[in-house]
């Protein structure tokens, strides 16, 4: 399914696509990351007409978890997406994406600590251990830590194989989150559903995927009786080492 | 995104001499430490727009308004802005928002009012003719919501239980359930099956008949604006905001405890009492503490009364009732 990286025929602004994506993507979507952030202060300050309406403290709290859950989504739809429409090179906006997840999240747990509860730590603690929603939301945090941390380059070559063994975890914490936000619904959950059949979409191709491939390695290891190697770890390796 | 707030000034919305004249009401209240008599002003309401000043004459001297103190209490009054933005009236939508965006399509006149049940006087009634004989009063109550936030709200109506005793409700009332529009067509909402429409609201008799409890048609002295339940809403200061029901179309008075929308939405959350009270969490989340929507931030939270303060006028109903099974 992973094409080999196309070569690039038509250089755009005199760029290889090796070059395209430090200078031009990368930046790029660096910005937009921000644009929710860069939103909810605009409304915050009314600034450019925004509002974060009467209550900013209920929508701040909730416009972070709901962009962090986005990233988690656009994290979760890198593989499927460069491999369907076989841009390889996609795997490069991964990590920010992921960070970005991070980010978000510490904002949307930081804003319900300091500004909904006023830094009371005995509730938050008390809500953490008593609202299940809340617990489950907590542990995917917690979960996202060790992500965040080994996302350098330095973090990847140490750990080697483990390395995408642990960022598995991400499946766990799309989960979490998910559920989180059902949880936390009161009535109408429409939205937190759609989110699941999203993630239940992006996981499903990994399952299906992952079959597919353990078919054809065994088909493979019949007729040559050899050791394939993963086509997964394949393309995650040629990337990296680009 | 919507407008930026409009940073309004209460004083610029309210009618001056209705402002001037509730800080002087206030100031008096306080002064007492009580509850002062409600004032008169004559009312015909006219059928207006939302937000047009009510038709009734008022004397600044006379002054209107009941305030129940509750010490240790940020008392500002909500703006005009915030009570008519951040609505939770789910025949409009979900969203906080969207009452004021879509609440503008329901028609409210003509607008006819079924009163039926145990009483003497039963019978369909123009919402004007069935208005003419009350006096209007303002009152400004504590508004406490089930989600933990809550306001500070001006509302102009009439006292539930003077409202009531004109049907003259029989020795077998011992309910009073209401019945909200049911219309589709101009309430978006109602198209999902969120909650079982139309939606219906109850009370004990004995608490319909507490002083407290009031029919609303106006806002800081104005028409009722859609979104926060025109042309005739309840409003129980001492229950959850849920229990106010809106768009008001049908009172009867019942034998038996009427079903109510949230509770038989989620029973384990929602009780048919719905009493504000600290001590009873609703499963997922603690009602210890309430947002009160325009406080700085970092001072968000404040402590939720029993009773959201009213314990005095009211405690009397729940007497050797168990609150935590009653809740």
């Amino acid at each position: 399914m992973t094409a080999p990286a196309p070569p690039a025929k038509r250089p755009l602004l005199g760029l290889s696509v090796e070059r395209r994506y430090p200078l031009i993507y990368k930046p790029a979507v660096f910005l937009a990351s921000l644009a929710p952030l860069a939103w909810m202060v605009c409304g915050l300050f009314g600034w450019f007409g925004c509002s974060d309406g009467v209550d900013p403290v209920k929508f701040l709290e909730l416009r972070c978890g709901k962009t962090a859950l986005n990233f988690i989504m656009l994290t979760l739809m890198i593989t499927p997406v460069r491999e369907l429409a076989r841009l390889p090179h996609l795997i490069r906006l991964r990590r920010m994406l992921g960070l970005f997840a991070f980010f978000y999240v510490l904002l949307h747990f930081t804003v319900y600590a300091v500004l909904d509860l006023d830094l009371n730590w005995r509730m938050v603690g008390a809500d953490i251990v008593k609202r299940p929603y809340i617990t489950v939301g907590f542990t995917a945090l917690l979960l996202l830590i060790p992500l965040a941390v080994t996302s350098t380059n330095r973090m990847m070559r140490r750990l080697g194989r483990r390395w995408s063994r642990l960022h598995r975890l991400i499946y766990l914490i799309a989960a979490l989150g998910v559920w989180h936000f059902y949880w936390e619904e009161k009535i109408d959950e429409g939205t937190p559903l759609k989110y699941a059949a999203v993630l239940a979409v992006l996981l499903g191709y990994r399952v299906v995927r992952s079959a597919r491939v353990r078919r054809g390695i065994a088909g493979r290891m019949r007729a040559l009786s050899g050791r394939p190697e993963r086509k997964k770890t394949l393309a995650c390796d040629t990337q990296r080492s680009a | 995104m919507r407008t930026r707030i409009p940073r309004i000034a209460s004083s610029q919305i309210t009618p001056p001499e209705v402002y001037f004249g509730r800080r002087a009401f206030l100031a008096g209240a306080l002064a007492a430490g009580a509850t002062a008599t409600f004032g008169r002003a004559h009312a015909a309401i006219v059928p207006g727009r939302a937000g047009a000043p009510l038709a009734y004459t008022y004397d600044a001297a006379e002054s209107v308004g009941a305030l129940v103190h509750a010490p240790d209490q940020n008392e500002t009054p909500n703006t005009w802005y915030q009570i008519t933005n951040y609505n939770n009236y789910y025949e409009f939508g979900t969203s906080k928002t969207d009452p004021a965006e879509y609440a503008g399509r329901l028609q409210t006149r003509p607008w006819s009012i079924t009163v039926a049940g145990e009483a003497e006087h039963t019978g369909t009634f123009a919402l004007e003719d069935f208005l003419k004989p009350y006096a209007l009063e303002e009152r400004t109550y504590r508004f406490r919501c089930v989600e933990a936030w809550s306001m500070v709200i001006p509302w102009v109506g009439i006292p539930l239980a003077t409202m009531l005793k004109r049907f003259k409700p029989t020795s077998r009332a011992k309910y009073v359930a209401f019945e909200s529009v049911y219309r589709p067509s101009q309430m978006r909402g109602q198209r999902a099956p969120i909650l079982q429409w139309p939606y219906r609201e109850g009370l004990r008799i004995d608490e319909a008949m507490n002083p407290l409890a009031f029919m609303v048609v106006g806002l800081y002295g104005r028409v009722l604006p859609n979104q926060n339940g025109a042309p005739l809403r309840l409003i129980v200061p001492w229950k959850y905001g849920f229990k106010g029901i809106k768009a008001i179309v049908r009172i009867a008075f019942t034998e038996t405890q009427p079903p109510t929308t949230w509770n038989q939405a989620r029973p384990n959350y929602y009780g048919f009492y719905a009493n504000v009270n600290p001590d009873v969490p609703t499963p997922g989340w603690s009602q210890r503490t309430e947002v009160r929507i325009g406080n700085p931030f970092f001072h968000q939270r404040q402590p939720t009364l029993m009773f959201n303060g009213y314990g005095e006028e009211v405690a009397y109903l729940y007497q050797g009732m168990n609150l935590r099974r009653y809740f």
